[in-house]
């Protein structure tokens, strides 16, 4: 019996890689807010550096909300999409070079979002973790957290349902 | 509400860098209400296949402007904080049009303000995403 070799480690590397990349460079959202994501292995982490414009309250000075918001909402949406793509990206059934040329995958589509806000914002830079709690067929609910200096002392927390693109074929 | 608070509530919400950022402006604004306009932009777009905006900058946009109303209400004397901000999206907002986000205070305690709000584009009578959410109150002096 023969067994498949495995992939080199660079090979396997480059491939999740460049989908990840494929996958936050093709949204100027994401780009705008300057979020950008560390891997290990399948688990993301995101980050989003502190910049100016984050600001909602200047006298504190805190993070706007809709820029926590937004940040929890794009964490979860890379998240789950992320899950979605895991097997293919391994089997190599997906080509990053095509998503990079910009074939996008269809995303998930936001049905509802909540955020809870526990503490202030910080001018600094913010990380976040989303978990996918269910991913069916049609819909999947994904909890995200986030945090700043603590990670036992997150800032903020969302749960969000939404609508998985269609996948024909 | 007065004419001064009107003012500093306007100014408050210029002010705000990240509202800035989004180019949001501040169309009306009286004791518990508040609508805020946000042109369409391409750096705000979350589909680039369909050109539709991204929900999170509809969720910055649904928050100043529930904020807005919740720091307009009589009964609220000075600034806010969300606590928690519900989002339902019914539809992707129209590629190229602005979005308006209409925010009522409908109830205020000592503590909580609580706000109800819809996003439209051009075509009001569908909304684009609904809100609700709870604000903090400043304690009284």
């Amino acid at each position: 019996m023969t067994r498949r070799q495995p992939d080199p480690v660079q090979v396997v590397k480059q491939r999740r890689d460049a989908a990840l990349n494929a996958l936050v460079h093709g949204v100027p959202y994401i780009q705008f807010l300057g979020i950008g994501f560390d891997r290990r292995g399948d688990e993301l982490t995101a980050l989003m550096p502190f910049d100016e414009k984050l600001i909602g309250n200047p006298l504190l000075p805190a993070l706007h909300g809709g820029a926590t918001a937004a940040f929890l909402e794009v964490t979860a949406i890379i998240g789950l999409s992320w899950s979605i793509l895991w097997d293919e990206i391994e089997s190599g059934a997906l080509d990053p070079e095509a998503l990079a040329g910009g074939q996008m995958p269809r995303l998930p589509k936001t049905i509802g979002f909540t955020v809870d806000y526990l503490r202030s914002g910080l001018p600094r830079d913010a990380y976040a973790r989303a978990h996918v709690a269910r991913s069916g067929r049609r819909y999947a609910s994904v909890h995200v957290e986030a945090w700043q200096d603590n990670r036992a002392r997150p800032f903020a927390q969302a749960t969000g349902h939404f609508l998985m693109p269609r996948r024909d074929g | 509400m007065g004419l001064d608070k009107t003012k500093i509530a306007e100014q408050f919400i210029e002010a705000i860098p990240h509202s800035q950022a989004l180019g949001m402006e501040l169309t009306e604004i009286g004791e518990g209400i508040a609508e805020i306009a946000m042109d369409y932009d391409d750096r705000f777009v979350g589909d680039p296949e369909t050109g539709v905006i991204h929900g999170g900058a509809v969720s910055a946009l649904m928050d100043t402007c529930c904020g807005a109303a919740a720091m307009s209400h009589p009964d609220n004397p000075g600034a806010t904080a969300t606590i928690d901000l519900r989002i339902d999206y019914m539809r992707p907002a129209t590629p190229g049009q602005r979005i308006r986000a209409q925010a009522e205070c409908y109830h205020i305690t000592r503590s909580v303000a609580f706000v109800r709000a819809r996003a439209i584009d051009d075509d009001p009578d569908r909304p684009v995403a609904t809100a609700t959410g709870t604000f903090t109150v400043e304690a009284a002096q």
